[in-house]
């Protein structure tokens, strides 16, 4: 990434960290069984993918932001 | 209660025996002048990513955590789960605000978040503060952990009646507090490598043997009672549990890093780089939480709490019995033997680094700052020593003397008074906007009106906050952060308008690698 960013300690890869926030904060959105998967209820499995997605987009950040 | 089963306990004992050696074989790892409270108190800042990763995994994902979640889900359901949301917003935080804390305070040979507040707004009560809440809010979660090591104890069928009751618990707390005072916090880093290990294995054992026995996941969600499988759907007028799950989620994981037992393990990596990868790589720990989050219900499908043989520990130790009653079920004794050991084990790594974390606080904020401010290196290491043996005998004495309940209020009401300092410290990491005293009375604000609603809330983390009509529950935490907050950006202007004077030990490059 550019010295100038770095100099400055902010990069707009950091704005991917908001996704977990909204994904999350909003139970409404995944409170329900159904689509289940393996017998998981879908308000289980979906934060335990979110846990997954949220490393995965940590790491993005960490690639693009550590030259 | 049921007898002694020795297979496992025989196991536990030689595990506890081997990380029992290695603590003390710690001092010599990576070997530094434990004269110096660095090199003690954090391990000199020399553990890399890898260590980084099973200290501070070890250090947040405590014992109490695998015995209170489950035993949450167990009891009461889906709302357990926020633990996985809190888990995973914790670590955009920890990315984007701790290697700026590191660097600053590798700078400054900074020991605690005390520290930093001190050099950055050049206030002592400002620094005072923030020790205080670090201390309160730290002894409670010591307490807790014997909780966990009490419970597998008893699992175990070791019982006895007055002080032979209390007496494994005290031996394993001398263990503790020898290794501590030895090897400081490169004990507490080896032995969670250990730790982790077994917490591992346990889990993954758990979630694909108990789901076998018990004929797959879609047989243990259909016997979830439907009130507990999913989150209760708000009432009119009201964000009822959906606002609960959510505040607690965000204000947990805004709290967690504010902790000094994460900040030490924080402060104890080698680089901001060593960090930054850790908020990619420790989400490993959620998962796995998630993971036994669901052990509770694998408890309820097991219907472990209408055995015959698990009766006395259910009256024991209520909801938190359910794990190691699942564990007895499910597995042969050996297995239990290893299970145990990794709570026991994992009850012992976050009690040693909170104690040293406490004793940090004491010994740099406290007793350097108003008492003897010139100690020599050699004095302020070994007072650390002594002081951390001393918040272990408050936190055995809390355990010992009063009821399990009283030390689960204290450590819900922590949660609540460690927020406070998130303006100094979180916030003070990336700007030096705020008045210092405006950032006290923010402070003082946000921890009374928080001791009040956890009062009004009779003992519960959770405000039913009314506002034009509607209610709002949610952690008291979250709202008296944000009062907190409001407060120190009101009176910013008012108090710099009065003319006090504005200092600051550190220049932007300090936060930069």
């Amino acid at each position: 990434m550019d010295p100038q960013a770095e100099k400055r300690g902010w990069s707009w890869w950091y704005l991917l960290f908001v996704l977990q926030f909204v994904a999350v904060l909003w139970p409404a959105f995944y409170n329900t069984v159904e689509p289940s998967w393996a017998g998981i209820p879908f308000f289980y499995w979906y934060q335990m993918l979110w846990v997954a997605i949220g490393a995965v987009l940590t790491a993005i950040v960490y690639f693009a932001t550590e030259a | 209660m049921q007898d002694i089963n020795w297979t496992a306990l025989i196991v536990f004992v030689v595990l506890f025996g081997f990380i029992t050696w290695l603590g003390f074989a710690a001092a010599q790892w990576r070997k530094g002048d434990l004269d110096l409270l660095h090199e003690w108190g954090l391990g000199g800042r020399r553990f890399g990513t890898v260590v980084t990763w099973f200290l501070v995994g070890g250090d947040l994902y405590t014992a109490y955590t695998f015995i209170a979640v489950p035993a949450l889900a167990f009891g009461a359901g889906a709302i357990a789960f926020f633990a996985v949301p809190y888990t995973i917003m914790i670590y955009p935080i920890l990315f984007l605000v701790f290697p700026r804390l590191w660097h600053v305070c590798h700078k400054h040979n900074y020991i605690t978040p005390a520290d930093f507040v001190r050099g950055r707004f050049g206030n002592r009560w400002l620094a005072l503060a923030v020790t205080v809440t670090g201390i309160v809010a730290t002894m409670p979660y010591i307490a807790l952990q014997l909780v966990g090591l009490q419970v597998v104890i008893g699992a175990m069928g070791v019982s006895g009646t007055g002080f032979a009751a209390d007496l494994p618990l005290i031996l394993a707390f001398i263990i503790l507090a020898a290794f501590t005072y030895s090897s400081g916090l490169r004990a507490p880093a080896s032995i969670a490598i250990v730790k982790d290990i077994l917490i591992y294995v346990t889990a993954f054992a758990a979630v694909i043997v108990v789901p076998i026995e018990l004929g797959g996941f879609g047989k243990i969600f259909a016997a979830v009672p439907p009130a507990k499988l999913l989150l209760a759907v708000p009432g009119a007028n009201t964000t009822g549990t959906y606002g609960v799950y959510a505040t607690l989620a965000l204000g947990s994981a805004l709290a967690l890093f504010l902790y000094p037992h994460s900040i030490t393990g924080i402060l104890a990596a080698s680089s901001g780089h060593a960090i930054r990868r850790n908020a990619a790589m420790l989400p490993g720990y959620s998962f796995m939480l998630g993971l036994l989050a669901l052990v509770g219900f694998f408890a309820i499908a097991a219907g472990v709490s209408t055995m015959p043989e698990f009766a006395g520990g259910f009256k024991q130790f209520g909801n938190n019995f359910a794990v190691p009653a699942l564990i007895l079920h499910s597995f042969p004794s050996w297995f239990a033997g290893i299970a145990f050991a990794a709570v026991g084990i994992g009850a012992l790594v976050p009690a040693a680094i909170m104690s040293i974390a406490a004793a940090n606080l004491y010994t740099r904020n406290i007793h350097r700052e108003f008492i003897n401010q010139n100690p020599t290196d050699k004095q302020e290491a070994q007072m650390a020593k002594w002081v951390s043996l001393i918040v272990k005998l408050g936190a055995l004495i809390i355990i010992i003397a009063v009821p399990t309940q009283f030390a689960i209020y204290l450590q819900l009401l922590g949660g609540i008074l460690i927020i406070q300092t998130l303006p100094s410290v979180m916030l003070g990491v990336y700007t030096r906007w705020f008045n210092d005293w405006a950032l006290l009375v923010g402070w003082a604000a946000g921890t009374f009106a928080g001791i009040w609603m956890f009062e009004a809330a009779k003992l519960t983390p959770n405000y039913p906050l009314v506002f034009a009509g509607h209610t709002f529950p949610g952690y008291t935490a979250l709202y008296t952060v944000i009062l907190n907050l409001i407060v120190a950006i009101v009176l910013t202007p008012v108090f710099n308008a009065m003319g006090a004077k504005q200092t600051d030990a550190t220049v932007p490059s300090d936060y930069l690698a």
